[in-house]
């Protein structure tokens, strides 16, 4: 083991009161790393003066595991379990970015049958809802609405029994593969999702009863850490928090995959660039989620859920018991995996948090040689000094909330 | 359609500075000369029909034991958007291991600061006249660039304490 060393962060003070030439004195104040407002380890170092924050600047790296490093020392279809556990609000977006990534490495993206496609739509906006529901519950709760908080997270509740039904795992479900998917859905999976598109409209109504019109939430949202689009453009955003500032920048219309160009949906794009904005517009994408699953659940196409690819993807297990040849695939892809034509390529999803993309470069061999992710999260919040310096102390926990980061793919 | 745009607007007003093209599975690239990468992107971004206007990544990949090694061996990859045209485009540029900086562009977007941060952090790339080129993913007490591929992954991370001084370090027992 290392001997212990003295931590000292180099470039920023903590707590101390600062007396500038002009004679005016400013406070330096340390919100985190451990602040429930942060939605993980994040530590903002504010300098302010009184209550107006005159500079604010952004400390990461605490849940810093090194993900993209441990990649590079795992089979390709090894890799996947990690991805969950970046936005562990949306493993299923950060699944489908992956497997979409390798596919189009290994150009298997046409073999990939209908039916895993739709399913793929389907559970990725049931995992955008997810995401949305824990985003409006904590973004709630932090500005003092507490109720919200068990209110979504008791509808959360039932988007998890999906989880579980399609993968037996609540939130790291691993559920997509590289192909297609782990399995097909059960019997009862028809039945649970509908039992959801017909309760989930009325609940979302009840939200935006409790705050859209409510006048203490619209007083600590409306006009509060605004970013106009030019800005939100020059800070990279995406997401809600970039349609928030009235840019229609969606990934599923704007360079469709997995079927999504076949789906009739709307992206909901916001006025004003606030927190109140923001809201609205994640609000309004659970309802189009909810009508893309409606889509997808009547539209389903019967078939084969993963694809039919010797040498990359598992053989069928009914085949790998009975015939010679297939469990020599079988063990051969599970010991050695499968290698990768040398090239590489950059591919985005529109996850919960916004613009999500691998890029994948492969050499040749059965690891890759670098995976990349185009952390929404990340670059969001480096965008959070515009929104709230000149603002309240107060409101940066308004903003913190509203650009809905995950701190575990921040700090990979 | 787009990419020929591309294609005749670089070429013809950069020459020799587009290094090559690079097409794999659909995405269209160019290798670019290192000195000449932010003129060339900064073009495409200022170009009102184009109007690559969206950074959305800045990564760097190293090559080091590969057989290409040789051509360079950190690759910086420049991702960007056009909002206007949905449209992307993927610049690539090579830098050898003593040489490895290249101009920053966190004059030009905002979120450029924090990506090259990341990048300098990880992969050990300087970026000249970036305002403030620190550490932003790992510890002050970590040395080295832990994406690069002579850092080993089973590094032991320093452990830490607000009161070294009083711990007493006791040494490994060799019986034990």
């Amino acid at each position: 083991m290392n001997s212990p060393v003295e931590h000292k962060p180099s470039n920023v003070e903590f707590s101390d009161v600062v007396t500038h030439d002009s004679g005016r004195k400013t406070m330096t104040l340390n919100m985190g790393p451990q602040h429930p407002s942060t939605h993980g380890v994040l530590r903002l170092v504010l300098e302010l003066d009184g209550e107006t924050v005159v500079s604010c600047r952004p400390e990461i790296g605490y849940l810093h595991t090194g993900i993209e490093k441990t990649l590079e020392s795992k089979l390709y279809y090894k890799a996947l379990p990690m991805t969950d556990r970046m936005d562990y609000m949306s493993p299923m977006s950060n699944n489908l970015g992956y497997c979409l990534a390798v596919e189009k490495l290994l150009d298997i993206e046409d073999a990939i049958p209908a039916r895993a496609k739709w399913i793929r739509v389907l559970m990725s906006e049931l995992t955008r809802i997810n995401s949305h529901l824990v985003w409006l519950g904590t973004h709630a709760i932090d500005l003092g609405a507490m109720s919200m908080f068990l209110y979504t997270f008791r509808d959360r509740e039932t988007l998890l029994d999906i989880y579980e039904l399609v993968s037996g795992q609540r939130m790291m479900s691993s559920y997509f593969r590289i192909g297609g998917l782990m399995m097909d859905v059960p019997k009862d999976f028809d039945k649970s999702i509908r039992r959801i598109l017909k309760n989930l409209p009325d609940r979302i109504d009840e939200y935006e009863d409790l705050l859209t019109n409510n006048r203490i939430w619209q007083m600590r949202t409306i006009g509060v850490a605004k970013i106009s689009a030019e800005n939100a453009i020059d800070g990279g955003l995406t997401g809600a928090s970039l349609r928030g500032s009235g840019v229609k920048y969606d990934v599923r219309k704007a360079f469709p995959y997995s079927d999504y160009d076949k789906f009739d949906f709307q992206v909901p794009v916001g006025v004003h660039g606030d927190v109140f904005s923001r809201y609205q517009v994640r609000v309004y994408e659970m309802r189009e989620s909810l009508k893309i699953m409606g889509q997808a659940l009547d539209g389903l196409p019967e078939g084969p859920y993963i694809a039919h690819v010797p040498g990359v993807i598992l053989p069928p297990k009914p085949d790998v018991l009975s015939k010679m040849e297939s469990l020599i695939y079988h063990f051969k892809i599970i010991t050695d995996g499968f290698k990768v034509p040398r090239g590489s390529v950059y591919v985005p999803i529109e996850s919960g948090k916004g613009e999500i993309g691998f890029y994948i470069d492969s050499d040749g061999t059965n690891v890759p040689n670098r995976v990349r992710v185009r952390p929404p999260s990340f670059v969001n919040l480096s965008a959070l000094p515009k929104m709230v310096e000149g603002s309240l102390v107060s409101d940066v926990v308004a903003a913190i909330g509203s650009i809905d980061i995950v701190l575990g793919e921040i700090d990979r | 359609m787009m990419e020929d745009k591309i294609r005749t607007f670089l070429t013809g007003r950069f020459g020799d500075k587009i290094l090559s093209e690079y097409s794999h599975r659909g995405q269209l690239s160019f290798y670019v000369q290192a000195q000449a990468v932010r003129e060339v992107i900064l073009a495409l971004k200022a170009d009102s029909e184009l109007k690559f206007d969206f950074l959305t990544d800045i990564t760097a990949v190293d090559h080091q034991g590969q057989s290409w090694e040789k051509e360079g061996r950190f690759e910086i990859i420049y991702i960007l958007t056009s909002l206007k045209n949905t449209s992307r485009i993927i610049l690539r540029t090579k830098l050898q291991e003593d040489a490895a900086s290249i101009a920053t562009l966190s004059g030009d977007w905002g979120c450029a600061n924090w990506l090259e941060r990341e990048v300098w952090d990880l992969m050990g790339i300087k970026f000249e006249g970036h305002p403030d080129l620190t550490k932003i993913l790992t510890v002050e007490e970590l040395e080295g660039h832990p994406l690069r591929k002579d850092f080993g992954i089973t590094y032991e991370m320093p452990q830490f304490s607000h009161n070294s001084s009083d711990i007493e370090v006791v040494p490994d027992n060799p019986h034990h």
